[in-house]
């Protein structure tokens, strides 16, 4: 009925169905990209290769030096300093990742959602900003009980972003147009809407304004509640994000609409002749998606010391993208992913105390996903056989490939 | 030319397609290929199309080893094939196409189409094709078309033609003509290795037939073997040939349609003015040449395609479903076996057992709530993956690993065991092994006697014959007639082919 498959969510499928082992092959090589960033930049790396062939044994040592402390730092930044003076302080890094993995796993939850139905919503951002343009609202114009205040806010977030989500499915299913193209544009008008909102007092920026852009700090009825007490960062975002993944779970592999979600992903005209109404599900898929991207919004909005800026998206966005990737999109795989690239975001600031520039787990975040994405290199890499296949097509088309062209 | 396969095993990673498949060519003899879908067949012309490197063995020609690297070398030493699908250029003129790939041009590489069109006479007078050069292939008929694909293989000098099942999409006059071109090329000294599953026509036009069963070669054999004993080679077991079928005894009418027209995926009317009848306990077969809006009449009444407003009207049971969405049709109590069993039919990715719930997803005995009941679906899984015969480890294999045969049991047993008063069976035995094939017409049959409605589109002709209580002959789009299944084969391919009696 349809014409060819759509290429690209075949590519996604292929990108997902990874397996256990290239997941664990792509992160140590991320590593390894990470080290030889951190080896080149070394200024005692670099002076030692002057006369590198009388002593390389220089060399080799500061290049383990530097990767060690380097990775070193990252380890003692974001799970476990032991060099601190007591307990407390020693595990606050771990507490600070959780901290900070609460938002990217909720997004990640929320972009692996259309992962699965074959899309590629690209447009975490523009949905993270309407749900924080909701909770925002909600957190510092209302007045509400405690938890109630908080509940609501959380709330006006989740349908903030959900309805942006869902007006990009509906769009794509009343008109056809591609959801990243939607998506992509969504974010630049959501960027500079909030930015607007945010330099009027009468609007959502500040009360007291100073001009800038900027909006008050959530009120403290709607702030969500520290888990351990003050002297720690974490909050209830971390313990929403764990409940976000157990719905996902539920939903994605337990319920019934996921098994629709799932089946519009796999195969959209089985599931149009099996009564399923793909258009339907499009909508429905984006709104689920960007319902979990407004928890991360409400995460960022609620817990934000010191009131939003037009940064508050703070990229989670993207970022989610790679979390969902990596966690093959699945619910423990995000929590999973979403924990590595939190302890990347924790430890930062330490590498950088130790010299390394933090921009190092950048590019291992990158890499990590681009070995996740590019299935033939990791198997070239190696040297794991290629999936197995009978399709004359694919045959067709790699001998034209090898060819230069048809003949 | 002498073609001869000598040796070839082809591997998919643990699969063998192809296991030491030995074959030789006379020059100027049919040799037939007879084996079910997934046989191997296909791999086996692959490689000699050089579209596949075998992973042993050679392919000769006049006893010279050959290696290709692709179809541009298979095709420079004499090799021509005809596809099922025809690639074929709709716009341009029969000799366009033929001209295609190697034009002929005049001086500055200006198009010499006065020599194209010469070529394409010489040839179509050679053999008695009938073609003319400048007609646009788009107003030709399907078999016309097929020849023109045959004078472009023969335009290269091929001299060993490879037919994919060319009988697929014609009528069975067009059939028996091809028949006859196959045998004038023979006669002029031509190798054609004719790749089909139909019987009849390997025993009416090949000079020898090879029969391929699970990768091997299981024997070879002359054109007077009975048809049975072809059938049992070709599955590795006896068969049943015929359906054993007791006179209909039909109650109320189940679907009505009135006047009705649809448009295909071009914007074409595909169907137009159709009106029928079923009742319970009748198999009503809708036979035609593929391409005559038998596709788009089965998914205008699934409610996957829309009728034209103003037009037409389907009743299910009395009541009005035009315009009704799929699920409203299928929850009315209808069962839908789609025509394209890997597109429409199963989810590859998902397992048997969530395959057999992709129609009844929303509340259903597989559901509890909005929770999938996974007990219940595991227990009805495996219930029918017996009784349906499906020939897999588990019921939790993914219905992407099954071959075709029993892929199709899936469907078959998903639809059937939802409780139907009407089932729509678009091509249900496509593609589908011998065996199954058998299995499959005896199910639709016991449907039939316990009082449902079958509606069987079928270009079959031996479908057709086999299970069908009435038979509707749809052309361009309009049934031309419906008549009684004791019509002769002769009578039916006249009104396939627009013929009215």
């Amino acid at each position: 009925m349809s014409e060819s498959p759509d290429r690209f969510s075949q590519a996604l499928k292929e990108i997902l169905s990874g397996g256990f082992t290239r997941t664990v092959l792509s992160i140590i090589l991320g590593f390894l990209v990470g080290a030889l960033f951190m080896i080149g930049s070394d200024k005692a790396f670099i002076e030692s290769l002057g006369y590198f062939f009388s002593r390389p044994g220089d060399a080799l040592g500061a290049a383990f030096a530097v990767v060690t402390e380097g990775y070193g730092s990252l380890f003692r930044g974001s799970i476990f300093n032991g060099e601190a003076e007591t307990f407390e302080k020693a595990i606050r890094p771990l507490t600070e990742t959780l901290r900070l993995a609460a938002p990217l796993i909720l997004a990640g939850l929320g972009i692996g959602l259309t992962f699965r139905v074959g899309m590629f919503n690209i447009g975490g951002t523009g949905q993270i900003i309407s749900g924080m343009i909701w909770a925002t609202f909600v957190a510092t114009r209302l007045e509400l009980p405690f938890i109630i205040h908080t509940v609501v806010a959380v709330i006006a977030g989740v349908l903030g972003a959900a309805l942006l989500g869902a007006l990009t499915g509906f769009l794509k299913a009343r008109t056809g147009a591609h959801e990243v193209i939607l998506t992509i544009m969504f974010n630049y008008i959501m960027f500079n809407f909030f930015n607007f909102l945010l330099k009027d007092p009468l609007l959502l920026g500040e009360e007291a304004s100073t001009g800038n852009a900027k909006a008050d700090p959530a009120a403290a009825s709607a702030v969500l509640p520290k888990i351990l007490g003050d002297n720690y960062n974490l909050h209830w975002g971390f313990i929403l994000a764990l409940a976000a993944v157990f719905a996902f779970w539920w939903l994605m592999e337990r319920s019934t609409i996921g098994f629709r979600l799932r089946m519009v992903g796999e195969n959209p005209d089985a599931a149009r002749s099996a009564g399923v109404s793909v258009e339907r599900v499009y909508i429905l898929a984006m709104g689920l998606s960007a319902a979990f991207v407004g928890l991360a919004a409400a995460n960022q909005s609620l817990a934000s010391p010191l009131g939003l800026f037009p940064s508050a998206h703070a990229n989670i966005g993207f970022d989610a993208i790679t979390v969902a990737l990596l966690g093959g999109s699945n619910a423990p795989g995000i929590l999973l992913a979403g924990l590595l690239f939190g302890a990347f975001k924790a430890g930062a600031p330490s590498m950088q105390v130790f010299g390394v520039s933090p921009e190092v787990l950048g590019i291992v975040q990158g890499a990590i996903v681009l070995f996740i994405a590019a299935p033939p290199l990791i198997r070239m890499l190696f040297r794991l056989p290629p999936p197995q296949t009978t399709s004359v097509l694919s045959d067709i088309r790699q001998k034209l490939m090898r060819r230069g062209g048809a003949k | 030319m002498k073609l001869e396969l000598r040796g070839i095993t082809k591997r998919f990673g643990t699969l063998v397609a192809n296991d030491a498949i030995d074959l030789v060519v006379e020059p100027g003899e049919i040799h037939a290929l007879l084996g079910e879908n997934g046989a191997g067949k296909s791999t086996l012309m692959n490689v000699l199309y050089g579209l596949y490197d075998p992973d042993e063995g050679e392919v000769l020609l006049d006893d010279k080893p050959q290696s290709f690297d692709g179809p541009g070398d298979a095709m420079e030493a004499g090799i021509g094939m005809v596809h099922q699908h025809f690639m074929l250029i709709p716009v341009f003129t029969v000799a366009e196409n033929v001209a295609l790939g190697q034009e002929p041009t005049k001086a500055l590489g200006a198009l010499d189409i006065a020599e194209a069109k010469k070529r394409v006479e010489d040839i179509s007078e050679r053999f008695g094709f009938n073609v003319d050069p400048d007609a646009l292939v788009e107003d030709l008929p399907v078999g016309v078309q097929q020849r023109v694909e045959i004078i472009k293989a023969l335009s290269r000098d091929a001299r060993v033609l490879v037919l994919d099942e060319p009988t697929a999409v014609l009528t069975p006059q067009e059939t028996d003509e091809l028949m006859e071109i196959m045998r004038q090329l023979a006669s002029s000294g031509t190798s054609i290795v004719f790749i089909t599953h139909k019987l009849r026509e390997v025993k009416a036009v090949a000079n020898k037939i090879t029969v391929i069963r699970l990768g091997k070669v299981v024997g070879t054999a002359k054109p007077d073997a009975s048809t049975s004993e072809l059938a049992s080679m070709m599955v590795g077991r006896e068969v049943g040939l015929t359906v054993e079928k007791s006179s209909k005894q039909v109650g109320d009418v189940v679907l009505s349609v009135e006047n009705l027209a649809v448009l295909d995926d071009r914007g074409q009317r595909a169907v137009n003015g159709v009106s029928f009848d079923v009742r319970a306990g009748e198999i009503l077969a809708v036979a035609g040449v593929q391409g005559n809006g038998q596709t788009e009449l089965a998914e205008a009444i699934m409610g996957l395609r829309s009728a034209l407003t103003g037009f037409g009207k389907i009743t299910i049971k009395g009541s009005d479903m035009t315009g009704s969405s799929v699920r409203q049709v299928l929850e009315s109590g209808v069962g839908y076996i789609p025509e394209d069993r890997t597109s429409d039919g199963v989810v590859g990715a998902f397992t048997i057992a969530e395959n057999m719930m992709i129609n009844s997803s929303y509340t259903s005995r597989f559901t509890k709530g909005v929770n999938i009941n996974f007990s219940a679906r595991r227990k009805i899984a495996d219930e029918l993956v017996k009784e349906f015969d499906v020939r897999t480890p588990s019921a939790e294999t993914l219905a992407g690993k099954l071959s075709g045969g029993n892929q199709q049991k899936v469907v078959v047993a998903r639809e059937l065991s939802r409780d139907v008063d009407l089932l729509i069976a678009s091509q249900p035995t496509r593609g589908v092994d011998v065996g199954s094939i058998e299995f499959i017409h005896e199910r639709i049959v016991i449907e039939r006697d316990k009082g449902k409605a079958v509606v069987l589109v079928s270009t079959e002709l031996d479908e057709v014959l086999a299970l069908a209580d009435r038979i509707a002959v749809m052309y361009r789009g309009k049934i031309v007639d419906i008549v009684s299944p004791e019509t002769s084969r002769e009578q039916l391919g006249k009104l396939m082919a627009g013929v009215a009696a």
